[in-house]
C-alpha cells in the first residue's frame, strides 16, 4: 500500500481512538519506566520472556487473555451503548462495523483460545504427573506466536484501520474489491500467525497426554479435564489446518489478484463460507470441551464425591469432538442448498445435543448424594448449568432447519451463542481459574469479592441476553448499527445494555479481587480444596520440576485415594530415591522468531516487501539457530531438590 | 406459612408483569405473529420444538436446584452421602434414552418440515403465483416485476392471497432477504438465482430487512412489503406505469453504485435485466468477467441526472424516517477496479 500521508498510516479522525492512543502510549511509557527504574529488564527476559516452563507460559497466557477480555469487553460495551437508544449517533456505521468485527475475533481467538491454552499449560502436566509438556521449546514458540499474532491484529486499531467485514470475514465483502484497506490483511496475518501457534499447542498436548502420563495412569484412569484437553486438541489438529488454508486462499485473492472467492472470474464466495465453518464449528467445540472438563473436576471436588458416569463422560467428549466436524452447514441453512443437505445437517446438529445432555445429567448425579459446598469454582459451575441448559435448548431450536430461516442472522442467534459462550466457556474458564489459582500462585482469591463478581456477571448475563432472544423474534437483525423509534425495539435494547454494563462491573470486581488478594496474600497448602487429582499432591505453587519423584498411579482419583489410605492409617507408599531431574533450558529463540513473524506479517499487510523479506529471513535464521543448538537441557541436582522440597515444608 | 403466601404473591405479580409485557409486545414480536402460511408453519415448528425441548429442560432445571439445595453440606441433618457411588447402568440408560427419544421425535418432525418448507418449493394454491425478481445492491433492494414490467427500489407490493415467487440474486456482497411475518429468509448471492415462495394471507404492511451484513450501510436496507387487494395492486401497477420514469441500463448502473436510496418506482426496466445480473458473474456468461466496473463509470455520467430526478418524484409513501439519505453514490469503494495494484 502506498502511504501518502501520516493519516493514511495512523487511524485518525475519531476522538475515541485518540483517547485510546493516549492511553496505550501512557501505559507503554509506564511499563518501560517501571522496568527500568526497578532494574527488572534482565529478570523479565530470563525468568519470563525466554521461559520454557509450562507453568510460567500458562501464567503469561492468562495475563494476555485477561487483557484481551478487557479489549473485547470494551468493544462490547461500546456496541451496547450505541444500541441503547434508537437513532444514536455515538458510533458511525463503519466504526460500529469495525467494533463488532474486532469484538468477535478477539473474544474467540485472542481471549477464549489463550485462556484455554493457559489452563492447559497450568494444569495438564501437573494433573498427569509429568514434569513438563512433551515439547517445551515448541510450547514457548506457540505462546509467542499467539502473542505476536494478537498484537498484530490489535495494532490495526491505531495503524491502518481495523477490519470491518465481520468476525469470519465473509467474501466477497472481505475481498480487495469491497475492502481495499489494510484492515482485512491485519485480520488474515494476525490470525494466521497465532493459528500456527494454536496448531502446535494441539500437537504438543496430544503428545504430552498420550506419552507422558505417570506410570500406572491408564487412559481410563486419567482425570476428566485431561480427557477434555485431549478431545479438544484432537479437534484442533484436524480443524486449524482448514482455517490456515482458507485464510491463505483469501490472502492469495487479495494479494495476487486470484479468484478463489471473488465475485468475478469464476470465484465462489460460498466455498469460503463452507470452509471457514468447517473450521468455525469445530472451533466452538474446541473451546467448550475443556470447560466441560473443568466442570467435571470442580463438581466432583466440591461434592466430595467421585465423578458420576466416567465412561459415559469420556464417550460423550469424544463423540462431541467427532460430530463437531459434521455440522458446519447449520450456519447457513438459508444458503438454499436444498432440503436434502439441510435435513442432513439439522440431524447431525441435533445428535450433538444427546452427549451434551448426558454430561449435564452426570454432573447432576455427581452432586446427588454428595456433600456440596459452594466456593467460587462451584458457584460458577452452578451458574453454568442452568445457563448452558437453556442455551443448549435454543441451540436445538436453531438446528431445526426450516425454523432457522426465521432465527438466522437475528438477535435470537446472537443471544444463543453468547449464552453458550459466556454461560459455557467463560463461566467454565472462570471456574477453572478460581479452582487452580491457589495451585498456580500459592494463595487463594478473596471469596467475598468473588461472590460480588459472580452475581454481577450472572445477573448481568440474563439481563443482557434474554431480551436479545425477544429482539430476534421481533425481527432485529444482527450487526445493525442503529434502529428507529418505530421499530419497537428500544426498551429491550435498553435493558440489554444495562445487562452488558452489569457484566462490566462484574469484571471490575474480578480485577479488584485479584489486586486485593495479592495485597492481603492468604498462603495456602498444596491441597486447599481437599481435591482429588495429582496436581493437589504437590506444593503450591509447584516447584520448577513439578514432582520430586514421579508418582505411581493406582486409582482414578489417585490423590483422594492416597488421602483415604492415610486416614485409615495404612502405610504410605515407599518413595523412590531422588535422582537428578532432567530439565529443558530457557531459550530466547521463540520470542525472537515470533517477533520476526510479526515483522513479516506487518510487511505483508502493507505490501512492503522490504520489511517482509527480512522478517522471513529472520524466521529462517531462528530455525537454523535452534537446529544447531545442542545446549538445550540441564539437570537439577539432588541437593537442590531436597532444599526446594524442604522449603515447601515437605519431607523427602 | 407466612412465607408461602409471600412467595405466591411474588409469583402472581411476576406472572402479571410477564403477561402484560408479552401481550403489549405481541404484535411487535413479528416471528410469532405470522400473516402467511409459510410463516405460520415456521411458527408452528418453533412452538413444537420449544415444547419438546422444555420436556427435558424444565425437569433438569428443577433437578439442578433441588439437588444443590438438598445435598449441600450441613452441620446437622446431612442428607445421604455416598462418596464412592459413581455408576448406575440403569440411571445412565435413562438419561441416554430420554434425549435420544426427544431428539428422534424432533428429527422426524424436522425432516418432514424441511421438505415441506423448502423455500424453492412452489406453494400449492388456486391462484397463479406472481413473480418478483429481487436484487440486493450496495445498500438497497431492487425489485423487478417481469410480468407487470415495472420496477421498485426499497419497497414492494403484491396481492394478498396469491403466492409470490421471489427470484433472488445479488449485484454486491451477499445479503439475505427476510420478511419475518411472511416467512423465513434466503441468501441473495451473485451469479445465482435463488427461489423463495411466500404468501400473505391478508392485506397489510410487513417489515422486511436485509439480514446479512454486506458492508457499511447494510443497516439501511429495510423495506416495507405491502400486501394489497387484487384491485389495489392493479391500480398501483397502472399508476407506476403512468407516473414514473423508466429504469434504463445506465440508470441501473448508477443505482447499483454503493450508497443508500429512498424508495423509488420505475415504469419499466431493460428486458432481461435480472438474467443479465445473474449471468454477469458466471464465467461462461455474457462476458462481464470483471464486474463491469469501467462500463459502470462511463454510463453513470450521462444518466446520473435523470435517475436522480426520478428519485424525487418517486416518494409515494412517508419517507421522513429515511430523510437525510441522499442518492449520492459512494465511489471510493474500489468499484472501478478490483485489481490489487489499483
Amino acid at each position: 500500500m502506498k502511504i501518502n500521508s501520516l493519516s493514511d498510516f495512523f487511524v485518525t479522525g475519531d476522538p475515541l481512538i485518540y483517547g485510546a492512543d493516549v492511553a496505550i502510549g501512557l501505559t507503554m511509557v509506564a511499563v518501560v519506566l517501571v522496568l527500568t527504574l526497578f532494574k527488572r529488564w534482565g529478570w523479565l527476559w530470563r525468568e519470563w520472556l525466554t521461559t520454557v516452563d509450562h507453568k510460567r507460559i500458562g501464567i503469561m497466557y492468562v495475563i494476555a487473555s485477561l487483557l484481551m477480555l478487557f479489549r473485547g469487553g470494551m468493544d462490547a460495551l461500546l456496541m451496547r451503548t450505541q444500541l441503547a437508544m434508537p437513532n444514536m449517533e455515538f458510533l458511525k456505521p463503519d466504526h460500529y462495523n469495525a467494533i463488532f468485527t474486532t469484538h468477535g475475533v478477539i473474544m474467540i481467538l485472542f481471549m477464549a483460545m489463550p485462556l484455554m491454552f493457559g489452563l492447559f499449560n497450568l494444569v495438564v502436566p501437573l494433573q498427569i504427573g509429568a514434569r513438563d509438556v512433551a515439547f517445551p521449546f515448541l510450547n514457548s514458540l506457540s505462546f509467542w506466536l499467539f502473542f505476536m499474532g494478537a498484537m498484530l491484529f490489535n495494532l490495526s486499531f491505531v495503524i491502518g484501520g481495523s477490519p470491518d467485514a465481520g468476525w469470519l470475514s465473509y467474501p466477497p465483502l472481505s475481498e480487495k474489491m469491497f475492502s481495499p484497506g489494510v484492515g482485512q490483511d491485519f485480520y488474515i496475518w494476525g490470525i494466521q500467525i497465532s493459528g500456527i501457534g494454536s496448531l502446535m499447542t494441539g500437537i504438543n498436548f496430544i503428545v504430552t497426554i498420550l506419552k507422558m502420563r505417570a506410570p500406572g495412569m491408564k487412559l481410563m484412569k486419567m482425570p476428566m479435564f485431561s480427557w477434555s484437553v485431549l478431545s479438544s486438541c484432537l479437534t484442533i489438529i484436524l480443524a486449524f489446518p482448514i482455517l490456515t488454508v482458507t485464510l491463505a486462499l483469501l490472502f492469495i485473492d487479495r494479494y495476487f489478484g486470484a479468484h478463489f472467492f471473488t465475485l468475478d472470474g469464476g470465484g465462489n464466495p460460498m466455498m469460503y463460507i463452507n470452509l471457514i465453518w468447517m473450521w468455525g464449528h469445530p472451533e466452538v467445540y474446541i473451546v467448550i470441551l475443556p470447560a466441560f472438563g473443568i466442570f467435571s473436576e470442580v463438581v466432583a471436588t466440591f461434592s466430595r464425591k467421585k465423578l458420576f458416569g466416567y465412561k459415559s463422560m469420556v464417550f460423550a467428549l469424544m463423540s462431541i469432538s467427532l460430530f463437531s466436524f459434521f455440522t458446519w452447514a447449520h450456519h447457513f441453512f438459508t444458503m438454499g442448498s436444498g432440503a436434502d443437505v439441510n435435513a442432513f445437517f439439522a440431524l447431525t446438529t441435533m445428535l450433538i445435543a444427546i452427549p451434551t445432555g448426558v454430561k449435564v445429567f452426570n454432573w447432576l448425579f455427581t452432586m446427588f448424594r454428595g456433600k456440596i459446598t459452594f466456593e467460587s469454582p462451584m458457584l460458577w459451575t452452578m451458574g453454568f448449568i442452568p445457563c448452558f441448559v437453556v442455551g443448549g435448548m435454543t441451540g436445538v431450536l436453531l438446528s431445526v432447519a426450516p425454523a432457522d430461516f426465521q432465527f438466522h442472522n437475528s438477535y435470537f442467534l446472537i443471544a444463543h451463542f453468547h449464552q453458550v459462550l459466556i454461560g459455557g466457556v467463560a463461566f467454565g474458564y472462570f471456574s477453572g481459574l478460581y479452582y487452580w489459582w491457589p495451585k498456580v500462585f500459592g494463595f487463594k482469591l478473596n471469596e467475598k469479592i468473588g461472590r460480588y463478581a459472580f452475581w454481577f456477571w450472572n445477573i448481568g448475563f440474563y439481563v443482557c441476553f434474554m431480551p436479545q432472544y425477544v429482539l430476534g423474534l421481533m425481527g432485529m437483525t444482527r450487526r445493525v448499527s442503529t434502529y428507529g423509534w418505530d421499530s419497537g425495539w428500544w426498551e429491550w435494547n435498553f435493558v440489554s445494555t444495562i445487562g452488558g454494563f452489569l457484566m462490566g462491573i462484574g469484571f471490575l470486581f474480578q480485577v479488584w479481587q485479584i489486586l486485593h488478594s495479592i495485597k492481603f496474600m492468604e498462603r495456602v497448602s498444596g491441597d486447599p480444596w481437599n481435591a482429588r487429582t495429582l496436581e493437589w499432591s504437590i506444593p503450591s505453587p509447584a516447584p520448577a520440576y513439578n514432582f520430586a519423584t514421579i508418582p505411581h498411579v493406582r486409582e482414578r482419583d489417585d490423590w483422594w485415594a492416597t488421602k483415604e489410605r492415610k486416614a485409615q492409617g495404612l502405610p504410605e507408599e515407599p518413595r523412590a530415591p531422588l535422582e537428578p531431574i532432567h530439565m529443558p533450558k530457557n531459550s530466547g529463540i521463540p520470542i525472537i522468531m515470533s517477533a520476526c513473524w510479526f515483522v513479516a506479517g506487518f510487511g505483508l499487510v502493507f505490501d512492503w516487501l522490504w520489511l517482509a523479506i527480512p522478517g522471513f529471513i529472520g524466521i529462517a535464521a531462528s530455525m537454523l539457530a535452534h537446529s544447531f543448538n545442542y545446549n538445550t537441557d540441564y539437570y537439577i541436582p539432588v541437593d537442590e531438590i531436597e532444599r526446594t522440597e524442604a522449603a515447601a515444608g515437605r519431607v523427602v | 406459612m407466612k412465607w408461602k403466601g409471600t412467595y405466591r404473591r411474588i409469583a402472581a405479580f411476576m406472572t402479571m408483569v410477564l403477561t402484560t409485557v408479552l401481550l403489549a409486545g405481541c404484535s411487535d414480536v413479528v416471528v410469532l405473529n405470522p400473516k402467511g402460511s409459510i410463516g405460520q408453519q415456521q411458527m408452528d415448528l418453533i412452538l413444537i420444538s420449544t415444547v419438546l425441548c422444555l420436556i427435558v429442560v424444565v425437569p433438569v432445571l428443577v433437578l439442578t436446584f433441588w439437588i444443590a439445595w438438598r445435598y449441600r453440606k450441613r452441620d446437622k441433618n446431612q442428607a445421604a452421602y455416598q462418596p464412592n457411588w459413581d455408576h448406575s447402568t440403569k440411571l445412565e440408560t435413562i438419561w441416554w434414552g430420554i434425549p435420544i427419544i426427544i431428539i428422534a421425535v424432533l428429527a422426524v418432525i424436522t425432516v418432514q418440515y424441511t421438505y415441506k418448507l423448502e423455500p424453492s418449493k412452489p406453494i400449492e394454491h388456486e391462484a397463479e403465483p406472481i413473480v418478483i425478481q429481487v436484487t440486493s445492491l450496495d445498500w438497497k433492494w431492487m425489485f423487478l416485476y417481469p410480468e407487470q414490467g415495472i420496477a421498485t427500489v426499497n419497497y414492494l407490493k403484491f396481492p394478498a392471497n396469491r403466492p409470490v415467487r421471489f427470484e433472488l440474486t445479488s449485484d454486491a456482497p451477499m445479503n439475505s432477504f427476510w420478511i419475518p411475518q411472511l416467512g423465513g429468509q434466503i441468501y441473495t448471492m451473485s451469479g445465482m438465482a435463488m427461489k423463495l415462495n411466500l404468501i400473505a394471507d391478508e392485506p397489510g404492511e410487513y417489515k422486511g430487512a436485509g439480514a446479512n451484513f454486506s458492508g457499511k450501510d447494510f443497516g439501511q436496507m429495510n423495506f416495507v412489503a405491502t400486501a394489497t387487494s387484487d384491485a389495489d395492486f392493479e391500480k398501483w401497477v397502472a399508476d407506476v406505469k403512468k407516473s414514473y420514469p423508466a429504469l434504463t441500463k445506465e440508470g441501473y448502473v448508477e443505482l447499483a453504485k454503493p450508497g443508500t436510496s429512498l424508495v423509488r418506482s420505475f415504469s419499466s426496466f431493460p428486458k432481461g435485466l435480472f438474467n443479465d445480473i445473474v449471468m454477469k458473474y458466471q464465467v461462461d456468461g455474457s462476458g462481464h468477467h470483471h464486474g463491469g466496473g469501467s462500463e459502470a463509470a462511463s454510463g453513470a455520467k450521462e444518466e446520473g441526472v435523470k435517475t436522480a430526478s426520478g428519485a424525487q418524484g418517486a416518494s409515494d409513501r412517508d419517507m421522513s424516517a429515511m430523510a437525510g439519505h441522499d442518492m449520492s453514490a459512494k465511489t471510493d469503494q474500489g468499484m472501478t477496479s478490483h485489481n490489487h495494484n489499483g
